[in-house]
């Protein structure tokens, strides 16, 4: 296996003091393992694979993603903060050019986190590749992104942020929504008016190995992608769809993963799930540094690895094709589907529960986009959550229009603070953050 | 009063150049000798300089000796090593290609996993026939590495026995470091086998010639890491002593200087300028093992970053640039040399009186018309450059250590930053550069006494030094002390204080027989971690990690001030 070697960055922080309690799989020890055997494989001693310190994110970086309830602070950790800060490390070093691609290898997670936080749902607190993404494109101008998630549940908190914007592309590959938490991620979410097809999911059965994933990523995914021509793209590369995880039920392996991380070449990699710490991750890590550096991930296998004991039956393998031109089929239609969704509306509303399972907190959501012609249209946020929290959120999601911007400015000048607890103002495009 | 009253220890450091030696007395140079080093023949040059120190004094003074020498490092460099044949249980992950060190390796099946669990077992009857193809290929020497053998040796043991009857002598990977870095390990008992004729051979001569000499004292060799061992120990371990002549130096400057403060240490050379970093008074190691000629090894070392420029540096021009370095070609002109040098320019702008400063201005002639200035404005510009380069390579060296990746967010948010307070210097040019070199740096300087024979006195004065690691799994109930290669049953109940209390014990039986003294065990626990082992939601054990070692330092009694 002779490849063209690239410099990869590796952001590794295992956050060793840190766990939401000791025996969550959210632990201090989720990446002792992958430690121990990157550190073993000696893949630091390779000139092309360069280690980096994480930064730390600034709260305004937080807060040009994410309307937190009340404020930053009180629904983060300094943890969150090195998390979004490492995720950010890996785009400034791909952004600079001083490496080809990056891994960001850091916990805790975040695409589970939507756009406004009361609180953390599947583990996740804030969104690290949004954070990371709005960096970006606040530092190195407006940038077509396309994320493409990998993780065994649905990326519902990247999906919610990026709902309404078409110049970024989520494509989500999850165990069917109906098997697995958060119980989303169905063929027709897909986007919001302004933005329909720029969001994409893909549910796969339970059970589905790697010869249904490559099928999804070479039939669906690279397709897609390469319409969609994205100047970046991002693999949040959840590991939890490992036969061995303990929460899913998935039959992907370590040379699935680096496989398919090998022909998806993303620029960034940005890690979410996966817990299966001793007898998945070590393996799929060190195939994915592997992958993105450009060396030989051929030999990288689990221990236990049997690839006929796990192999999708044939009825998953016909599900998964005709599930893969059926999405297809769709996103060619996303334009005359956008027509007729439209029709004569000036703006649609979504209602929309949200529980936050890890802290037990419930929100009602109804969020209004305008509809608009030239850019993702103003958004905003009517949310109440049973901490007794209710708040309105205007929402100029970046790239946007001077007609959705002065109408967003208007309706936050109008709003009458009293009715809420707390008023927001989020201006992607200028950088502010309001409230009152 | 110190005990020791009237003993004497003599510190013998072959170095590249010259082999110098002191001897001391109640911590006092008593003694300095000087030769040139026979690179043809290093025991002539031990020879002479131990005759010319130990001249009218009676040998049975000596308490010890101790030499540092570039016997292993020379017979790398210059690849006068044997046939070493290599048996790798390699398991999962990296191909066979990207491990291949030489053209006897030989890969088995076999792997150990990251808890030390055995996944699958080794072949036998293939390490047999790797073994009958030693014998008849003539390989006499063996090494003997496997993925993680450092949580469990077992595999690497059982190939031995196996292997044992078909090699003259064999390295286990898990006995070289405890470390983790497969590679690394693999490059490390390669080296160590491949280096062991030649330097067994030498330690037989050391042995005669301090027989002959009427020498009794214990003799101890330095360490990459400054630290010693007794020679008979060293014999196994003779890859421990590559670049002990670096680590001599900077021991040396170590034992002249007070404080226990963040410091940097340059030692300018002829040819490179070695850099030191002392964090409150200690020496730093490299985070996993020094390199030499391409290989990265697990190598305890002194963290001494190079630079190839010193007071000889040949000097060109090229495209309008002026390059200092990184050859040397000979002397400075001033001495004869061939080509101009930074220490012509030193002698030209009047820093220091040495040499011939006429031959040093004929030698600048060219250097000045082609920066169309004076000979004196271009010496001038030439100290800069020369200061500049070591100044920017000693704050990308602190801002490297500095940037080191650390792992947990009380690291991140409370991480010590270090902040040199001082700067020591020594080597040929130290006394007309140091004050320069510490305006640009910013902090005071100074240059210690003796600082001509800086490596003799530091390999005398240095202590042994170890490290033990410790890896305890309680859900296996086992607990194995990695560089010895033994596996202890432990109780469920085992805590992390019984960790470092096992590894201290191990440690200082490993001091003791590298020939440590009761009063330098001062050890120190480097590593201290315990993760859960969970099994569903519930805990099922614990992980524990212990490192502990005695660090590079003095000798006991000169650290109480004597």
């Amino acid at each position: 296996m002779l490849k063209k070697k690239k410099k990869t960055g590796l952001i590794f922080f295992p956050a060793f003091d840190w766990a939401i309690s000791p025996t969550h799989p959210e632990r201090e020890e989720r990446l002792l393992y992958t430690q121990d055997q990157i550190f073993e494989e000696g893949l630091l001693d390779f000139d092309n694979i360069i280690e980096f310190k994480p930064g730390i994110a600034a709260i305004d970086d937080v807060r040009r993603v994410h309307i937190c309830v009340p404020d930053v602070k009180s629904v983060i950790t300094e943890s969150h903060l090195i998390s979004a800060g490492g995720a950010i490390t890996a785009a400034e070093k791909v952004m600079k050019g001083e490496v080809d691609n990056a891994f960001a290898l850091v916990r805790p997670p975040g695409h589970h986190a939507m756009l406004v936080v009361h609180g953390a749902r599947g583990f996740c607190n804030v969104n690290i590749e949004a954070i990371m993404i709005e960096y970006i494109r606040n530092h190195y101008g407006p940038k077509r992104v396309a994320i493409v998630d990998t993780d065994c549940h649905h990326g519902d908190g990247t999906q919610d942020i990026y709902w309404n914007d078409p110049n970024t592309l989520f494509i989500s590959v999850h165990q069917d929504g109906r098997t697995l938490y958060p119980g989303t991620g169905f063929t027709n979410e897909f986007g919001g008016p302004n933005a329909l097809g720029t969001t994409v999911n893909i549910p796969l059965p339970p059970r589905t190995s790697d010869e249904g994933f490559l099928y999804i990523l070479d039939h669906v995914i690279l397709p897609i992608l390469s319409e969609f021509k994205p100047d970046l793209l991002i693999n949040s590369a959840g590991q939890d769809n490992h036969y061995s995880d303990p929460l899913t039920d998935m039959s992907f392996s370590a040379q699935g993963y680096a496989l398919l991380n090998d022909r998806l070449s993303p620029h960034i990699a940005v890690l979410e799930g996966g817990y299966s710490i001793e007898k998945a991750l070590p393996y799929v890590n060190v195939g994915i540094i592997l992958a993105m550096a450009g060396l030989d991930y051929s030999h990288v296998r689990e221990p236990d690895y049997a690839p006929l004991t796990i192999r999708q039956s044939g009825e998953i393998s016909r599900y998964i094709e005709k599930e893969a031109a059926e999405i297809y089929t769709l996103w060619k239609q996303r334009d005359l589907m956008r027509e007729e969704l439209i029709g004569n509306a000036e703006y649609i509303k979504r209602k929309k529960p949200i529980y936050y399972d890890t802290d037990g907190i419930r929100e009602q959501q109804e969020e209004t986009v305008s509809i608009c012609r030239d850019c993702g249209g103003l958004v905003t946020i009517d949310s109440i959550a049973d901490t007794g929290n209710s708040i309105f959120a205007v929402i100029i999601p970046g790239q946007s229009c001077s007609v959705c911007r002065a109408k967003g400015e208007e309706i936050y000048a109008s709003t009458d603070k009293d009715v809420y607890n707390y008023v927001y103002f989020q201006d992607r495009d200028r950088d502010i953050f309001l409230v009152k | 009063m110190n005990k020791n009253n009237g003993m004497m220890i003599l510190g013998i450091d072959v170095g590249g150049t010259h082999t110098d030696a002191v001897l001391i007395e109640n911590f006092m140079i008593k003694k300095k000798s000087k030769v040139l080093t026979n690179e043809k023949d290093l025991l002539d040059s031990l020879w002479k300089v131990t005759n010319s120190i130990l001249k009218e004094e009676n040998p049975k003074m000596l308490k010890k000796v101790v030499l540092s020498t570039t016997i292993s490092t020379n017979a790398i460099v210059q690849g006068k090593t044997d046939r070493v044949g290599m048996i790798l249980v390699n398991g999962p992950g990296l191909p066979p290609s990207l491990l291949r060190i030489n053209e006897d390796c030989h890969f088995i099946s076999g792997y150990v996993n990251h808890r030390g669990i055995e996944i699958t077992g080794i072949d036998r009857d293939s390490v047999s026939r790797i073994g009958e193809y030693f014998k008849g290929d003539g390989i006499d020497h063996c090494g003997i590495v496997g993925k993680f053998s450092t949580r469990n040796p077992c595999q690497e043991i059982d190939i031995e026995g196996i292997i044992n009857a078909h090699v003259r002598h064999i390295s286990l990977g898990h006995r070289i470091s405890g470390h983790l870095n497969f590679t690394r390990r693999i490059s490390t008992t390669f080296l160590n086998e491949a280096i062991r004729e030649i330097y067994s051979n030498f330690l037989n001569q050391v042995s005669n010639l301090m027989h002959l000499r009427d020498i009794s004292a214990p003799v101890y060799i330095l360490k990459a890491d400054g630290g010693t061992f007794d020679i008979i120990p060293s014999g196994e371990f003779p890859v421990q002593t590559i670049l002990s002549g670096p680590a001599a130096s900077i021991m040396g400057i170590l034992s002249m200087v007070p404080g226990k403060e963040d410091a940097i240490a340059l030692d300018i050379g002829g040819t490179t300028t070695d850099i030191a970093v002392f964090a409150e008074g200690v020496p730093l190691l490299e985070a996993l093992g020094i390199t030499i000629s391409e290989h990265k090894t697990l190598i305890r070392g002194l963290r001494i970053k190079s630079l190839g420029v010193g007071g000889d540096s040949r000097i060109r021009c090229e495209n309008g640039k002026t390059i200092i370095g990184p050859e040397r070609e000979g002397p400075a002109a001033a001495f004869g040399g061939p080509s101009p040098t930074p220490t012509d320019a030193m002698i030209i702008i009047g820093l220091t009186s040495i040499g011939d400063k006429l031959r040093a201005k004929e030698a600048f002639l060219q250097i000045a018309r082609d920066m169309h200035c004076s000979v004196e404005e271009a010496a001038k510009a030439i100290f800069e450059q020369t200061c500049g380069m070591i100044v920017s390579a000693v704050l990308a060296e602190i801002e490297t250590i500095n940037n080191k990746p650390v792992y947990t967010i009380h690291e991140i948010l409370e991480g010590r930053k270090l902040k040199p307070t001082i700067l020591y210097v020594v080597g040929g040019p130290a006394r007309p550069m140091s004050s320069r070199l510490g305006e640009l740096i910013g902090c005071p300087v100074h240059i210690p006494e003796h600082a001509e024979v800086a490596n003799a006195i530091g390999a005398a004065l240095a202590r042994t030094t170890a490290e033990i690691t410790i890896f305890a799994d309680t859900e296996q109930g086992i607990v194995t002390v990695g560089e010895e290669g033994e596996r202890i049953h432990i109780s469920p109940g085992f805590t992390r204080k019984d960790a470092i209390k096992i590894g201290k014990e191990k440690l200082r039986e490993k001091a003791i027989k590298m020939g440590a003294r009761d009063e330098d065990l001062e050890m120190d626990v480097t590593e201290d971690q315990e993760f859960n082992i969970v099994r569903g939601f519930s805990t099922t054990g614990k992980n524990i990690r212990i490192k502990v070692q005695i660090k590079p330092g003095l000798v006991a009694s000169l650290r109480n001030g004597v």
